[in-house]
């Protein structure tokens, strides 16, 4: 499989002169999914946006099939990269049906095609069609928002995937239940995706590589089941504060502090 | 008002509403042409929103009368009473439709722009597609205060011989009879909620729902 997208001395810089980004290379293969871990601020999200553009490297540079995004034309770069965040950012005043079409639409396809196009994928994100296809944003729950804003994103049958905490917002078992059909979705589209995620678990469930990102530097890049075996000291930390302490703990011991 | 004076001053009232529209719809054409592009410049360089806006502002605030009077003077409007009344008026409406458009536009869910531009709209695209579409009531608004402010402006625009429901105020001031000033002020009072009703149920069409606290 070759290499989709490659990072190579990637360096990014807050307006303060903050590093965002600290020399991150990195080769994602094509068709692949990665989860990109870290704490907030680690970087992650800059990293997922240097990729459309959406941020400018400071230095070095993002290859996509070893060409440099910066020779690309930037609208059809970004009309061939789905997006899909965590506020969705649905357009309030289209139907969903409008929505997904969307970037359909901006390249001045028929009406018709649109049409076709968007209900095939309502129904590939569980959606019926009749049902859901002339709503608007703020008559769906959060899952189904965000079912939407994953339709919108393959509509144009991208070749990648950007996906910033999709499923951050929701409850656990919505979540779970996005995920499933996110693997499910994804197994068969053959797309090479970057997932920004805080939630381990979600990372192991839906990566084939995870990239650890600390302080805008990259930390680790493994396969699931290395990355959770992992001695690299700061990678090991971050598994057993996520299976051990960390959050549970913290909870279990104001659990016993407001019993006490 | 009896009939008798109906039909003496009917046809009188009839043009000077006729006038008095078109002062007022010619000064909204003009101040919309200038201030909705002006204000989505401004939100393309935010930097230069404090000053344009100030600058409106200030206009806003010179007393109308001598905002008239200062126009007077000059050369090629001096002599077309109408192009001053015009003029004047334009400048009283370009605050509140400048102010409403760059605060709709800038107003709008920053996840939405983002995604817009993400997703590969042209600038273009994303301008008439997402942004004046969401920003449509606020424009409007805007222009809603504009004209309202101005059908009210309009009427001292007859100090200056524009013409317009004014003159039948003037006239009544001057020949001390109160059924003139009504005469002029109650149709002018008329347009102004005729205009605010139409704008506002535009404004609503344009509305879009809150999105509901995510389930």
């Amino acid at each position: 499989m070759s290499i989709a997208i490659e990072f190579r001395n990637l360096f990014v810089a807050a307006p303060r002169g903050r590093l965002l980004l600290d020399n991150i290379s990195l080769a994602l293969k094509e068709g692949t999914t990665t989860a990109i871990l870290g704490r907030s601020g680690s970087g992650k999200t800059t990293l997922l946006r240097a990729v459309n553009r959406m941020v400018e490297p400071s230095r070095g540079e993002v290859l996509l099939h070893g060409t440099s995004i910066r020779t690309l034309n930037l609208i059809s770069l970004r009309r061939n990269m789905g997006y899909v965040i965590q506020e969705t950012g649905l357009f309030p005043h289209f139907t969903v049906e409008r929505n997904v079409g969307l970037v359909l639409e901006a390249q001045g396809r028929p009406r018709k095609e649109r049409l076709r196009r968007s209900h095939q994928l309502l129904k590939a994100v569980g959606l019926s069609p009749a049902s859901f296809a002339d709503r608007f944003p703020h008559q769906l729950s959060g899952g189904q928002r965000q079912r939407v804003g994953l339709a919108r994103a393959l509509a144009a049958e991208p070749d990648f995937l950007l996906m910033d905490e999709p499923f951050g917002a929701l409850d656990p078992l919505t979540r779970a239940e996005m995920q499933d059909m996110l693997r499910s979705l994804l197994d068969g589209l053959k797309k090479t995706v970057l997932l920004v995620t805080h939630d381990m678990d979600e990372a192991l469930y839906l990566g084939h590589r995870i990239v650890m990102l600390s302080e805008g530097r990259l930390i680790a890049n493994l396969r699931p089941e290395e990355f959770v075996a992992s001695r690299l000291r700061e990678v090991a930390e971050y598994v057993q504060a996520f299976r051990h302490g960390g959050r549970s703990a913290a909870s279990e011991n104001r659990v016993e502090e407001r019993r006490g | 008002m009896n009939s008798n004076f109906l039909t003496q001053y009917g046809g009188e009232i009839a043009t000077l509403t006729v006038e008095h529209l078109w002062l007022t719809g010619a000064a909204m054409l003009f101040a919309t042409a200038i201030a909705v592009p002006a204000g989505i410049g401004l939100t393309r360089s935010p930097r230069w929103a404090k000053p344009v806006i100030g600058v409106a502002n200030v206009l806003q605030t010179i007393p109308s009368l001598a905002m008239f009077g200062f126009l007077l003077p000059l050369p090629w409007l001096g002599d077309r009473a109408a192009r001053i009344a015009i003029l004047a008026l334009t400048a009283y409406a370009l605050l509140p439709i400048l102010r409403n458009t760059y605060a709709g536009i800038r107003g709008i869910d920053p996840s939405v722009i983002e995604v817009a531009r993400a997703l590969g709209l042209t600038g273009r695209q994303r301008l008439f597609k997402v942004e004046l579409p969401l920003a449509a009531p606020f424009i409007l608004a805007g222009l809603r205060t504009a004209t309202v402010t101005c059908i009210g402006i309009a009427t001292i625009a007859a100090a200056v011989g524009a013409g317009g429901l004014g003159e039948l105020i003037f006239r009544g001031v001057a020949s001390v009879d109160n059924r003139l000033v009504l005469a002029g002020a109650i149709p002018a009072a008329l347009l102004a909620l005729a205009a605010d009703g139409a704008l506002a149920l535009l404004e609503r069409r344009f509305k879009v729902p809150a999105p509901e606290a995510s389930a």
